[in-house]
């Protein structure tokens, strides 16, 4: 039995444990050794510039790939092992869009509420509230082909949120959203993780989405190059922003990278 | 867009309680229903798929048939016990041209659902994979049914026609021909990368295993034109679907059929299930799915 890291007291178990996890494509490394935590009820930033692993790491701990190195948990549940139990506690909002344009807003929710074996009668008072939470109820009949990136990026969320799971996976979510559609997603999810302690994990290279107060992994070429509090990392950095010690960070392994 | 919106936290958190239990049965039938009404809406939108998969068997029918049966001889041969117009003859193997373009569609719509992300929303369903795969595939086949009724209606309009009870016996030979049919669809749209490389599927797989087979012609007479030929028909799990619903559209049951039929379908389903698996599968292979790093 392997060890489940808690992170409290009373022993309960991480919203997500990832667990010295490495992954290749062939012989190429794509992430090495990586472990974090995610604690329940708390907003992760993952951070890393476009090929440093991030929607790797997404699609091993949504288990569309196998952990061959390493162990991800859910709430305790290993992604290989209990896969349905940690799927179960998971919402993900995936990078590329995943809505059925040729179906509306309604069929689309209910079609994931089926995958998730909630009954028609539930399903029904599951969608008017979580369209309610991402202001997208006057939508509901819509087609999805006729919504604009941001609002279909909304319904998304609202499906990742339909089954009520203790941990959101967002990979890039705000990718080729306009500012304010960007600010507006932003803040319904940090929303969430205050009022119904969600527990989300945020992957993203954009700067301005990282607060001082947020935890935060940060990938680089497929390995953790520092993590904590915000706050902490830029310290420890010996900067003055988070942007600065991403930068610092990133030129470090530019440098390296060099012959 | 409206300013950020507020969480609504009081008033539906009783809906939105988490999901605590296991799925038991009914969440399964609930999860399959779910499958097979996606997959009807999607056939319900797309009119012309509707459209073409009808007026293509339907061409067959009543333009290629009609200039064959001047030249094209059939003796009587089980199941039939009288002489029988060419179009009644091939009337089975269009309903199972039915089933295999529509199997192929299936496999033509997990390729486009994996290019294009759907396939993700599926695929992290926490119900196992083996039976989101068995319901996908459910899911083509309950569709392929209708077409093959609606094609039947058509041909029967036309005079075309089966005994009446054949028209019920048929159903459950359509349904195991379909599932055959579907799950190598399956299996192909694990091995076919982007949708451009379904030209290749229409070249190598459906002509190949449409004109070697019983669908056309009969197998004594491909036997008396070509021996190489007349085996590899028989190597053709395609064969064994026509004649089973031939069969069937009769009242009879080819056992051979079936059990080919029946093993076919196992053998390409457990290569399916292999595919799609996160451990063995092709799925690790990097951009499978369409994921960047």
């Amino acid at each position: 039995m392997q060890h489940v890291r808690t992170i409290d007291r009373e022993g309960k178990p991480a919203a997500l444990d990832v667990a010295g996890v490495s992954h290749f494509y062939g012989h190429k490394q794509a992430l090495k050794d990586v472990s974090f935590i995610v604690r329940p009820a708390s907003f992760t930033v993952l951070l890393g510039l476009n090929g440093a692993g991030k929607t790797t790491l997404f699609s091993l701990t949504n288990h569309l790939y196998d952990t061959r190195h390493g162990a991800i948990r859910i709430f305790g549940h290993d992604i290989n092992r209990d896969s349905g139990e940690a799927l179960r506690r998971m919402g993900v909002v995936f990078q590329a869009r995943t809505l059925d344009l040729d179906l509306s807003v309604r069929q689309n929710l209910a079609y994931h509420a089926c995958l998730h074996g909630i009954g028609a009668r539930e399903a029904t008072a599951r969608i008017s509230a979580v369209l309610e939470t991402v202001e997208m109820s006057e939508r509901i009949n819509d087609k999805a082909r006729s919504l604009s990136g941001g609002q279909m990026r909304r319904v998304e969320i609202a499906r990742a949120l339909l089954h009520s799971p203790p941990l959101m996976l967002l990979d890039e979510a705000t990718v080729g959203l306009d500012i304010r559609s960007r600010a507006g997603i932003m803040a319904t999810i940090r929303n969430l993780v205050t009022t119904r302690g969600l527990a989300v994990l945020w992957a993203t290279h954009l700067i301005d989405e990282v607060d001082e107060d947020d935890d935060a992994v940060i990938l680089r070429q497929g390995e953790v190059v520092a993590q904590g509090r915000v706050r902490d990392i830029v310290q420890a950095s010996d900067c003055s922003s988070i942007g600065e010690a991403f930068t610092r960070l990133n030129r470090t392994a530019a440098a390296e990278a060099m012959p | 867009m409206s300013p950020p919106p507020p969480v609504t936290s009081g008033t539906h958190d009783s809906a939105l309680s988490p999901r605590g239990v296991r799925p038991g049965f009914r969440q399964y039938m609930i999860c399959l229903k779910g499958i097979v009404l996606r997959e009807s809406l999607r056939f319900l939108h797309q009119r012309e798929r509707f459209i073409a998969s009808l007026v293509r068997p339907l061409i067959w029918l009543f333009i290629f048939a009609a200039g064959f049966r001047q030249v094209l001889g059939v003796s009587i041969i089980p199941p039939y016990k009288t002489y029988v117009l060419y179009e009644v003859y091939i009337m089975p193997g269009l309903c199972a041209m039915i089933l295999l373009f529509s199997g192929m569609q299936s496999s033509l719509s997990m390729v486009y659902d994996r290019e294009m992300g759907n396939m993700r929303t599926l695929l992290v369903s926490p119900f196992p994979r083996w039976f989101l795969l068995i319901s996908k595939m459910l899911a083509g086949v309950s569709v392929s049914i209708v077409q093959v009724y609606a094609f039947l209606a058509v041909a029967w309009l036309f005079h075309v026609r089966a005994p009446a009870m054949g028209y019920l016996y048929v159903l459950p030979a359509l349904f195991l021909a379909g599932l055959m049919l579907c799950a190598l669809g399956m299996v192909l749209s694990s091995i076919i990368r982007q949708l451009e490389n379904f030209a290749g599927v229409m070249n190598f797989v459906i002509f190949p295993a449409y004109f070697a087979s019983p669908a056309l012609y009969p197998l004594w007479r491909i036997q008396e034109a070509s021996p190489p030929l007349y085996w590899i028909c028989r190597a053709n799990p395609f064969t064994y679907a026509v004649e089973l619903v031939r069969f069937a559209l009769y009242g009879q049951i080819e056992w051979t059929s079936l059990g080919v039929v029946c093993a076919s379908t196992i053998l390409f389903l457990a290569a399916a299930i292999l595919a799609y698996d996160p451990a063995r599968g092709l799925m690790n292979r990097k951009k499978e799915i369409g994921g960047n790093a």
